[in-house]
């Protein structure tokens, strides 16, 4: 029994360690604040701070930043599931442009997502919102591992059981013996 | 207790059969726009003069177009199936060109020449193609490749988006639908010189 539960431990901490899709949301998740933070944080700087030049080129630096974490979150129209940052082709040079292109205006990095979203649908987010029935794909995961390990632990009960002499004949009626 | 195991075993399959179901239903290559029934996004664009005489261009503002069907039909010289609508769109064109119903070209990535040298091969087009620098209102528009033709009705609303080469019936049909909308017949001449501010 306890070599089973020790199994399912480890079991457990592969599960979590080998979950990549959960880990890039929160990421992604995490991500934007942080963002803007820095951004308030070089907004404000420049009173304060005395070379006019390292800030252009901290902004400008921060702009390419900003602009490629807006565009690897939006799928390139033409690809086949690459992003506007990493696809190479003309359109995704030129959405990349337009991403700049706005959050250089002062747009924050949801407000260009929400004009791409406005003209192309939701379908242009390569992370669809957790909302409606987008929740299924991020519950599903989550409730398959559940089932998963529901079945592994009533396998190993199963297994590890130890057989009593009368057997033979409850061994027929497994789920009552799972219930009690 | 086999039936028992039956109905959990069903519980789990039979939502998750569904669920696939209803993927084999939708056609993964065609993203519904959501622009249909919303206002089209305003543009203003220069024209391709057919001769490359750059004084010769007109600039195209949607705007002042108000009254009349447009259809915008984004196209490229290296776009195959843009081949097939152009004998259906020029034929159309024609065929409306009383009526308040104006068609432009929108050439998508594409160099003024190469377009040029298309519509020549193809032998002229009957209304007038618009240059997109660095395809801003392609984009705008929400375009995922050519061809696509956008049917903006008087009002200034996008009303049909045509993915894909356009069927003369189908265009004539789209059109005709929106020209009864309109309820009275609008000042189209006028309009459209306004339109093309020269």
């Amino acid at each position: 029994m306890h070599a089973a539960l020790r199994f399912l431990g480890a079991l457990a901490l592969v599960l979590v360690a080998s979950a990549p899709v959960s880990a890039q949301d929160a990421t992604l998740k995490t991500r934007p604040p942080v963002v803007d933070g820095d951004h308030g944080l070089d907004q404000s700087s420049p009173p304060g701070a005395g070379g006019s030049t390292t800030t252009g080129v901290t902004g400008a630096a921060d702009l390419e930043r900003r602009t490629s974490l807006v565009a690897s979150g939006l799928r390139c129209p033409v690809c086949q599931g690459v992003s506007v940052e990493d696809s190479p082709t003309e359109l995704a040079r030129q959405m990349r442009a337009v991403v700049r292109e706005q959050l250089a205006a002062g747009r924050s990095p949801d407000e260009v997502r929400g004009y791409f979203v406005d003209k192309y649908g939701e379908w242009i987010l390569l992370q669809p919102k957790a909302s409606g029935f987008n929740l299924l794909v991020y519950v599903l995961p989550w409730l398959a591992v559940l089932a998963g390990m529901t079945v592994i632990v009533l396998a190993v009960r199963r297994w590890t059981r130890p057989l009593p002499a009368e057997a033979s004949a409850q061994t027929r009626a497994p789920a009552s013996t799972f219930e009690s | 207790m086999s039936w028992k195991r039956a109905l959990v075993a069903g519980a789990i399959v039979l939502p998750l059969i569904a669920l696939l179901a209803f993927g084999m239903t939708r056609n993964p290559n065609l993203v519904p726009s959501p622009l249909p029934g919303r206002e089209a996004p305003d543009f203003e664009l220069v024209t391709m003069p057919l001769d490359g005489n750059a004084s010769a261009a007109e600039t195209i503002d949607l705007t002042a177009l108000r009254g009349n069907v447009v259809v915008l039909n984004f196209w490229a010289s290296w776009c195959l199936a843009c081949r097939d609508e152009h004998g259906p769109l020029s034929r159309v064109a024609r065929a409306y060109g009383e009526q308040p119903v104006r068609f432009f070209g929108v050439v998508y990535n594409d160099s003024p020449e190469n377009a040029r040298e298309w519509i020549e091969a193809m032998g002229g087009q009957a209304y007038p193609a618009l240059l997109d620098p660095d395809a801003r209102t392609a984009i705008d528009y929400g375009l995922y490749g050519v061809p696509e033709t956008f049917i903006i009705g008087s009002d200034g609303r996008v009303r049909h988006k045509i993915i894909g080469p356009v069927t003369e019936t189908e265009l004539r049909a789209q059109i005709d639908e929106l020209l009864a909308e309109t309820p009275v017949a609008p000042p189209a001449a006028p309009i459209t010189e306004t339109g093309v501010a020269g």
